[in-house]
């Protein structure tokens, strides 16, 4: 597949070799390479080679533009880093000289060359080789026109706990439409759940309440809670959204919020989400006092009027007539220019760690039930006491890392549950005085005035035992066992087993991905990790952005995180979207893929595959046709094509073969 | 003086052979026309014959068969030689076809296993030798090449009729198309091109209804008890090579109800066909669990039978390479 004009090619091809510094020039002889590809490229094209010290510097980029003016280059390879991080700035200086910047082939000898080897004469003949690939593969690139598409204003924020109710708000200041949709009855999410916030130790809900409330009230924001996405088209700048709003029974215009259904309602259900099954709530309910927006909504499920069709309290004793039994859920669409994920997390199941008998020893306690404990407005109204309700422990042992830096269940570290460790330790010992036992891995404090906290907690008593624990059992050995949960460890500082007789025990579980995490991810076109965290744009530099443009992600939802670094990233996030709303409009890359209609049969195999439903197939004329502001040009329906019918701006048949015929080209001769 | 005619049977099965026949009294139409000066399967000729007329002197060959030894490539390149217009006639000289499969084993594996193995009656251990003494002289017989090619792989050729075989009205319509330029009345396609074939896909002619492809198990025609009359194969776990394979046979077997299994090659698009199929069947299986995706590709028990039964020898992999 090699293009040529009887051999020689009409292009004129600039080479351009970047030391970076010594990470590339430490292990490849650049100079030679340079020299190499002016000698033995020439008849390729190739009419200028140079190296150069950093290529990606200003003067760098002056030398590629320069000669693109002087010698009339047509094509320009660069010889550096991943594309991933300078392929902007290369065609942009393409750009500047009058080059299309699409004309322009960034090859890797840093990452794929210079970093990974240890041989340099071979690494300087993998660099000529990879870069003869260049070569080749940019002979057969077109010059493109990026494409322009307007952004509607308003956002979608999915999710209502920290993360996403800081980048409505962020927005919402700014004077744009937010659409606020949260599944459960209130916006809160798990902060509204949890007593006090470390290392500060402030009430947890003293700091959330008045921006769930700002929220709540916000002219800008359109909340919808008991709300879910079902489905969601479109492309940066213009998102086609359809939200169910469940029916809350409740017609909102007319509830006031006083509570007398939820007052009048016999029926008492565990609540296992909200009080995390510690405590109770009643069929039709708000999920707690400072709830946003302050309707109820009936529980279809434990309804005596929807069991038994008799009862209706609720609307007998409601004053403003607000309950309607008839309320079917509603579909609601609406168009969205950008959208931000904030969906959160979920908490591992310590029941899957049988060993620490959580469900089956009865004061095995997990961390947000104790959360609900320490909570003034939870179950025990703040008494610390053992699953009997009544008794204070006098010993209380603390589990780090359950489900977490565990081959078993998950090998990350939960980044949360030692300061939350650390802050039941000091709850337990300022409300009842026990002996508090913490049983970790390490102790890992690097945010702001964490470590310091940790110092407290020793200081205050507290014990630290080091080794993961092995069994919390009721099988007492000895007499002062009996009674006791009995934690069995080898604590690792003095080399020794330990049984450890607690009467209480705290399991600090890891943080999850939601369970619907994947369905959700394939909803919005964006990837999960193999642990089910949603993949960020780039983990350093882009910790926000998804692989979908127009499509952030904020939060837990991201990887496990404390409250600061979620409301930095909700903030951050809307900070994103605010921009590509300043814009008005913006440029999409033309990597686009495209049907060749003749070739095309209408075998349908392309039609479902689409990640970003940019597929459209034509009953008529039983040709598939792919939209080119929906295509993100992923490649996905160019490999599946059986006939061959689909080509990839940039990844063409032509470009691919080119560049293996390059790279296999002998770079000793 | 009528042109000159000519057919040779390389690496293959006759099949091709018989094809031409099929053409009824088509043939008649070739005797007409043509001066037929070499076809061994109908007359009797020598290389010698052959190697005596004046180059290009013969206006059409239709070369079947692939190179399988030293001998078919030395008539390949005769022929080219003697030939205005050469025809890679049939899918073993277009891509090898069955013989091609050989070519999943380094040949002199092949040879082990014609000369010995346990269902070959070999005491004395006797090999095919090139060259043999007899008191009359030496005698030569083909050595076999390393591996299968396809006649492009050996000569220039200037078009390519896939098929196995190709289809008799296909035949007819490319005789036709020559005897018509011969008379002046028609010009040939350009150099390089496929002929007899349709533009697209076995899918374009093919009358099954077609949706969006779900695919949660792949077995066998024989296999199912009662098979839709109107749905798309391949949407009913059936592998049908027909949305990769060149139309132009007529879709007769889909239509039939049996999976096409890709005699008439590569569609327009495909550059190497089994690979282009593997990615597509990949992309349909309507799993995430690695577990169930490999019980449903057990279902396709010998992948290279069914993704390079015809087009081995002519994939961009070629075949198996003694181990350096």
């Amino acid at each position: 597949m090699t293009k040529g004009n009887g051999g020689m090619p009409q292009e004129k091809i600039g080479v351009y070799v970047c030391h970076c510094g010594t990470n590339i020039s430490a292990m490849v002889d650049v100079e030679d390479v340079a020299q190499w590809a002016a000698d033995k490229l020439k008849h390729r094209g190739v009419v200028i080679a140079r190296d150069y010290k950093f290529m990606c510097s200003s003067l760098g980029q002056e030398l590629i533009e320069k000669d693109i003016k002087e010698l009339g280059l047509t094509r320009v390879v660069v010889a550096a880093c991943s594309p991933h991080l300078h392929e902007k700035t290369f065609r942009t200086a393409c750009e500047n000289a009058g080059l299309n910047p699409y004309l322009c082939e960034l090859v890797s000898i840093r990452e794929q060359v210079s970093w990974v080897h240890t041989d340099k004469v071979a690494a300087t003949a993998k660099s000529k080789a990879v870069l003869s690939g260049g070569v080749e593969r940019v002979l057969w690139h077109e010059p493109l026109e990026a494409m322009s598409v307007p952004i509607h204003p308003a956002t979608l924020v999915v999710g209502g706990g920290i993360a996403g109710i800081q980048a409505s708000l962020e927005i919402a200041d700014a004077g744009h439409p937010v659409y606020l949709v949260e599944r459960d009855p209130s916006i809160g999410g798990h902060m509204a759940q949890f007593d006090k916030t470390f290392p500060t130790l402030d009430c947890s809900a003293c700091i959330l309440t008045p921006k769930m409330v700002d929220a709540g009230v916000h002219p800008n924001i359109t909340l919808m809670t008991w709300a879910e996405v079902e489905n969601v088209d479109g492309y940066i700048g213009n998102f086609d959204v359809t939200v169910r709003q469940k029916a809350r029974k409740v017609i909102t215009d007319l509830c006031t919020g006083c509570g007398i259904c939820v007052e009048k309602c016999p029926k008492k259900v565990l609540d296992d989400i909200y009080e995390a099954g510690l405590g109770y709530r009643k069929a039709v309910y708000t999920p707690f006092p400072q709830a946003v927006p302050n309707y109820p909504v009936m529980d279809l499920d434990n309804c005596i009027y929807f069991d038994t069709g008799k009862c209706k309290a609720c609307e007998k004793f409601c004053p403003t007539e607000a309950i309607d039994f008839t309320q079917e859920d509603e579909i609601v669409e609406f168009e969205v220019g950008n959208i931000i994920l904030a969906t959160g997390y979920d908490l591992f199941d310590a029941r899957k760690m049988s060993n620490y008998g959580y469900g089956r020893l009865k004061n095995v306690f997990s961390s947000l039930e104790f959360e609900r404990m320490c909570n003034a407005s939870g179950p025990t109204e703040g008494n610390i006491v053992l699953r009997d309700g009544v008794t204070t422990p006098k010993t209380v042992g603390i589990i780090h890392c359950v489900g977490s830096r565990d081959k078993n269940f998950n090998e990350y570290c939960s980044s949360i549950c030692c300061m939350q460790s650390l802050k039941f330790a000091h709850v337990v010992d300022e409300r009842t005085g026990a002996q508090v036992y913490n049983f970790y891995i390490d102790i890992r404090t690097p945010g702001k005035e964490y470590d310091e906290f940790y110092n407290r907690i020793v200081e205050e008593g507290t014990h630290f035992v080091r080794g993961k624990v092995a069994e919390v059992t009721n099988a007492a050995r000895q007499p002062d066992e009996r009674e006791k949960l009995i934690i069995q460890v080898e604590d690792t500082l003095i080399g020794k087993q330990r049984r450890i007789p607690v009467d209480m025990v705290i399991l600090s579980a890891g943080l999850e991905p939601r369970h619907d995490a994947k369905d959700v991810a394939k909803l919005f076109g964006i990837s999960c990790s193999a642990d089910g965290w949603y993949i960020e744009k780039h983990p350093k530099l882009d910790p926000i952005a998804t692989m979908t443009d127009g499509v952030y992600i904020a939060g837990c939802v991201q990887g496990p995180k404390d409250i600061p670094a979620s409301v930095v990233q909700g903030a951050a996030a809307a900070a994103r979207v605010l921009g590509k709303i300043q814009q008005g409009e913006m440029e999409l890359e033309p990597i686009r893929a495209s049907v060749i209609e003749e070739q095309c049969s209408g075998c349908r195999i392309c039609n479902d595959l689409c990640p970003y439903n940019a597929i459209l197939f034509h009953e008529e004329t039983m040709v598939s046709e792919i939209n080119a502001a929906l295509c993100q040009g992923c490649g996905t329906c160019v490999a599946a094509c059986p006939a061959g019918a689909i080509t990839g701006t940039g990844f063409s048949n032509e470009q691919v073969l080119a560049q293996i015929e390059g790279l296999l080209m002998d770079v000793n001769i | 003086m009528k042109p000159k005619f000519a057919m040779y049977w390389a690496s293959s099965c006759g099949g091709c052979e018989i094809a031409v026949l099929n053409t009824n009294e088509k043939i008649l139409d070739v005797d007409a026309n043509f001066d037929i000066a070499f076809w061994p399967v109908a007359m009797d000729a020598k290389y010698k014959d052959v190697e005596a007329m004046e180059d290009n002197s013969i206006l059409l060959t239709l070369f079947n068969g692939g190179i399988r030894n030293d001998e078919n490539e030395e008539i390949a390149k005769l022929l080219r030689q003697k030939s205005q217009i050469l025809v890679a006639f049939g899918s073993c000289a277009t891509e090898g076809c069955i013989p091609g499969l050989a070519n999943l084993s380094p040949s002199q594996e092949v040879i082990e296993t014609a000369f010995h193995t346990v269902s070959t009656e070999n005491p004395d251990n006797i090999y095919p030798q090139a060259n043999y003494e007899m008191p009359e002289g030496t005698i030569h017989i083909p050595t076999i090449n390393s591996r299968v090619k396809t006649l492009v792989d050996v000569v220039p050729v200037d078009y390519f009729m896939p098929g196995c075989p190709p289809e008799s009205h296909q035949i007819s319509a490319v005789l036709d198309l020559v005897i018509a330029v011969v008379n002046g009345e028609a010009e040939l396609p350009p150099k390089g091109a496929v002929i007899g074939v349709g533009d697209s896909t076995v899918c374009d002619e093919c009358t099954r209804q077609r949706d969006v492809k779900k695919v949660t198990k792949f077995t066998r025609a024989h296999l199912v008890g009662a098979l839709d009359p109107d749905l798309c194969l391949l949407e009913q776990g059936i592998p049908c090579n027909g949305p990769a394979t060149r139309s132009g046979c007529d879709a007769r077997c889909p239509t039939a109800g049996a999976q096409c299994i890709g005699c008439y090659g590569p569609a327009p698009g495909v550059i190497d066909y089994g690979a282009r199929l593997i990615s597509s069947f990949a992309s349909v299986i309507d799993s995430n669990d690695p577990d169930e995706i490999e019980r449903i590709l057990d279902g396709i028990p010998d992948p290279a039978g069914q993704f390079y039964r015809f087009s081995l020898a002519g994939s961009l992999l070629k075949g198996a390479r003694e181990a350096v």
